[in-house]
């Protein structure tokens, strides 16, 4: 009987839950299969209303838009170089974190925790300027830049915890075994701290993927605008008509490779890869 | 093959506070040599020196005659299986003993051939697909073995590698490192903190108290001419009984009585005051079951508990001792990681003996045997008699 009582509540409290997080996506999904018309003249049902459907045609326009087309390479190749970039060093620096003993260990930390915390509205100004001084405004490294420089300190931070976690000893050991400290680290290290470097990179990627402040306030032109501030662009004939179901398609599509992403990644970020190295 | 010699060797710490302190050991080729110790006495610190995973502070560590002191630990080719066997958890078993000979940039060929000749001498053929994880205790203990075997080290260095198994396995590996060590013949550092493996697997034992060394000795030497107390208290199980003795002319007066002891002994110790005495429990025996016991030799005593253990029994003697020399005897069962919380006597009796507990029984001593030692410095003053 409890048990009974357990699951049911169990069960509500989770429908409402996803019902809550998952009810604006299902609308914009909703959406992007209306006409533009059925939106306009107001059509309130989640299924499109009879003759209001659009099928794929608005997803075939949105990625028949060159601009379109632009922004989701540009997001893709920004946000895939500021991740790999930022992994590779936040993986050194933590390494370095973790294992080494050095002079000012704890200003490079708490250096690294200010900066996340600084609000990103406040640099733009600055970065604006100094960018078109530098000639890299509207450019793919004006942005990278920025996202490289935000999330490193959330990647060190998250990765430092996986390498203190990684028992001293197998190191020593591949030393022993004739590793140099490079193939000890490339060989037993990296291996072991995967699920930190995939969830470093995951997070890094989306806020790579999700940024408007920098992304809008960088860019001029298509040369180096990503999805979001593509998006904020999108105005089509009428500026005061916007056309609703053309962006509902447009999100869905700028959605899916993180969706994607998540999905190929969440294998391997598995906890307990460690059991069994050291007697538990 | 290999000859390992320490020479001097001294290890301190940033605080200036030396973990190894001037010790100087020779391992001969192909011999077994274990360092034990209670925990923080340095002989983890010096296998670790010795393998190069810590810095020497000062002295000289050759292999093969060549000093080695600056060579980074994969180019003094020693292999090592640490306590927690350090076993690499993304590999599978297989992949965990070639590990050594990947580095090496080996053929394929010649990997595989050695890797199953390890797997076979360590019964691991059945798990070489598997991984670390899904393995019990004592065949993780085992992948580390083939690990250090795969390739042909100069030396084994174990460290404590049986502490994390349980009393049966500790058993049947400390027999298995012992044959495998005899078949493969190579020199053989073992460090443990448990002296009936020093005692059963060493061709001789390096006995550590606080960064220095104690006695280097076979385990016979150690056990039946320990230098000095703490040699004597922490070799042996149950340990050496220490009473406060005084020795006039050629007799010795112990807590229960006085009684004979050899010439030879007497004279070193005669008129230096109140000494410690050290006597095993073997030495005492149940007169009653003795057919020539010496009546001289006899004393009786208050059994307060008695332990049969079918092969032999235990009897505890409680005695009272003055509040100084409980003391020393508190400091010496500190020192050697165990507890005493009463002054007794241990005394060891043959499984005939019908000695119940509460009985006043007659136990004789045996006197020729036992060690004198100095209370101020430790030092046995009977060695060698």
């Amino acid at each position: 009987m409890r048990t009974w009582l357990n699951r049911l509540g169990m069960g509500a409290g989770f429908a409402l839950i996803l019902g809550w997080c998952l009810l604006p996506v299902f609308w914009i999904v909703s959406m992007s299969f209306k006409s533009q018309e059925a939106v306009t003249n107001g059509s309130p049902g989640f299924f499109p209303s009879e003759g209001g459907g659009a099928g794929w045609q608005n997803y075939i326009d949105v990625l028949q838009n060159e601009q379109f087309a632009r922004a989701i390479i540009n997001s893709i190749g920004i946000s895939l170089i500021a991740t790999v970039l930022s992994v590779t060093f936040a993986t050194f620096t933590a390494y370095a974190v973790a294992r080494l003993e050095f002079k000012g260990k704890k200003f490079v930390l708490t250096t690294a925790l200010v900066i996340a915390m600084f609000p990103v509205v406040s640099l733009v100004g600055p970065l604006f300027d100094m960018w078109r001084t530098l000639g890299i405004y509207d450019t793919w490294l004006g942005l990278i830049i920025p996202y490289m420089s935000f999330t490193l300190p959330l990647a060190i931070w998250t990765l430092s915890a996986f390498f203190r976690e990684i028992p001293w000893e197998m190191e020593q050991a591949a030393q022993v075994d004739g590793a140099t400290a490079w193939q000890a680290f490339r060989r037993v290290i990296v291996p072991l701290a995967a699920p930190g470097v995939f969830t470093a990179a995951i997070l890094t990627f989306f806020f790579a993927w999700n940024d408007f402040v920098f992304g809008i306030s960088l860019t001029s032109t298509e040369s180096a605008r990503p999805i979001p501030a593509a998006l904020s662009f999108f105005v089509g004939a009428d500026p005061f008509n916007r056309p609703a179901s053309l962006l509902a398609a447009g999100a869905v599509v700028a959605t899916v490779p993180i969706v994607v992403l998540v999905l190929v990644f969440q294998r391997k970020i598995v906890a307990g890869l460690t059991a069994g190295a050291v007697k538990g | 093959m290999a000859t390992i010699e320490m020479k001097n060797i001294v290890k301190k710490y940033g605080d200036g506070f030396p973990a190894v302190n001037d010790v100087s050991i020779d391992v001969a080729d192909g011999e077994f040599m274990i360092l034990v110790g209670p925990s923080g006495c340095g002989k983890s610190t010096l296998l670790r020196m010795i393998v190069g995973l810590e810095d020497i502070t000062s002295g000289d560590m050759l292999i093969d005659g060549e000093r080695v002191n600056d060579l980074a630990p994969r180019d003094r080719n020693l292999s090592m299986v640490f306590q927690n066997y350090a076993l690499y958890p993304h590999l599978t078993v297989y992949e965990n003993i070639a590990f050594p000979l990947r580095l090496a940039k080996r053929s394929k060929q010649e990997i595989d051939e050695k890797v199953r000749e390890a797997s076979r001498t360590l019964d691991l053929d059945e798990h070489l697909e598997r991984k670390p994880g899904q393995l019990s205790g004592g065949q993780r203990q085992r992948v580390a073995m083939g690990r250090a075997i795969v390739r042909d080290a100069k030396a084994f260095l174990f460290d404590e590698p049986l502490s994390n198994l349980d009393a049966k396995l500790r058993g049947q590996m400390r027999t298995e490192i012992a044959r495998l060590q005899k078949r493969l013949g190579i020199t053989t550092v073992y460090v443990t903190h448990d002296q009936t493996e020093a005692m059963t697997l060493g061709d001789r034992v390096a006995v550590m108290k606080r960064g220095e060394l104690q006695q280097l000795a076979s385990p016979r030497e150690l056990y039946e001419q320990p230098v000095n107390l703490f040699v004597a208290g922490f070799i042996g199980s149950p340990p050496m009984n220490f009473l406060p003795a005084t020795v006039e002319g050629d007799q010795i007066t112990l807590p229960f009585g006085t009684f004979p002891l050899p010439s030879a002994k007497a004279e070193r110790t005669a008129g230096k005051g109140l000494l410690m005495a050290g006597i095993r429990p073997e030495y005492f025996e149940d007169a009653s079951v003795q057919v020539d016991a010496d009546e001289s030799r006899i004393f009786t005593a208050h059994i307060d508990v008695r332990e049969w253990l079918g092969d032999q029994q235990y009897a505890y003697v409680p005695y009272d001792a003055e509040p100084h020399v409980q003391d020393q005897l508190r400091e010496l069962a500190r020192e050697s990681d165990s507890d005493s919380l009463r002054t007794q006597l241990v005394v060891s009796l043959d499984s005939s003996s019908h000695i119940s507990e509460d009985d006043e029984a007659r136990l004789s001593i045996d006197t020729d045997k036992i060690h004198l030692f100095d209370p101020s410095t430790g030092e046995n003053l009977t060695v060698g008699l």
